[in-house]
């Protein structure tokens, strides 16, 4: 599997996500630098965290405009799985290949520490790794990851299997106290509807490698390469 | 021409930064707040002379970048 990584001013989660990434497919992503009008030939394209821009006007909203991003669109519309963590979650709402759009958190304060999530669906070469109901736990960190959308599309996304995490506690109940942004259903990443594009808020990628802690991130870029190689 | 764009959050989406001040200026004393909403306020200079043409091109500006109309609404004010 040839992945490639996009690379904006401010990205801070793209060698991480190599890493992961390389570890999974035995070989590097490409790194992409967002000036590229042209992209190589790719079976994944990433979107990594960090704070493109410095989150000036909003979370992902000048990356979203980067010359790369007409490219990137154009082959998610081809059906080219895209992978968007955190920043990259936040650039894909803005630049449209998801709906909905990310909030200051309710709690107003920047939050980092582990969570628990539960796997809402399978059915995706993101989760196909996990087994719907399988709580695992990611590490979150950010200031904007209250996802909003309106109420009907809540319901598409919910219709439609398009919810991929929710954030729950460890024993796999959503609601209440778990959710640490505020966001709407306690939804922490969902899919497009042709399910090739995820974005989430928590990080996979940093929790990768049982040294570091936890390896429950490890499946999704496995289970990509198994899907996609 | 100057253009001043005023972006503020669609009404029914919650709003913590001004839920934040409001808070802030009840513990100051100060009575009767009954709510407060935080925006933002964009300036921006134009060479464009043409009123019409001018908002035509901000208001795209808004659609486009300045202003998420997932969650915000903005308004368009032109000076000279």
């Amino acid at each position: 599997m040839q992945a490639v990584v996009i690379v904006f001013p401010g990205s801070n989660c793209d060698r991480d996500v190599a890493v992961a990434l390389e570890r999974a497919a035995g070989k590097p992503p490409l790194m992409i630098w967002h000036r590229e009008t042209d992209l190589p030939l790719a079976d994944l394209i990433v979107l990594p965290g960090g704070f493109s821009y410095g989150d000036y006007l909003r979370a992902g909203a000048m990356a979203a405009q980067s010359p790369v991003m007409r490219e990137v669109r154009a082959r998610a519309g081809a059906g080219v799985p895209v992978l968007g963590i955190c920043n990259g979650f936040q650039i894909l709402t803005e630049c449209g290949l998801l709906p909905g759009a990310l909030l200051r958190n309710s709690g107003l304060a920047f939050v980092c520490r582990d969570v628990w999530l539960r796997v809402e669906t399978a059915d995706s070469v993101h989760t196909r790794a996990y087994r719907p109901g399988e709580v695992v736990r990611f590490p979150i960190a950010h200031h904007d990851g209250n996802f909003r959308a309106d109420p009907d599309t809540v319901r598409a996304l919910e219709d439609g299997d398009r919810i991929a995490f929710r954030y729950c506690n460890p024993a796999g109940e959503v609601g209440g106290g778990a959710n640490p942004n505020g966001s709407v259903d306690d939804i922490a990443g969902i899919l497009n509807e042709r399910r090739n594009v995820l974005g989430l808020m928590p990080h996979p990628e940093r929790l990768a490698d049982p040294r570091l802690g936890g390896a429950d991130g490890a499946r999704m870029f496995a289970g990509l390469v198994q899907a996609l190689a | 021409m100057k253009a001043r764009v005023e972006i503020t959050l669609k009404q029914g989406v919650l709003d913590p930064q001004g839920k934040a001040i409001a808070n802030a200026l009840e513990q100051m004393g100060f009575a009767g707040v009954a709510g407060v909403r935080q925006g933002k306020v964009i300036e921006i200079e134009l060479a464009e002379t043409d009123a019409r043409r001018a908002e035509e091109s901000v208001r795209s500006m808004c659609e486009r970048l300045l202003a998420n109309r997932v969650i915000e609404d903005y308004t368009v004010e032109l000076g000279i």
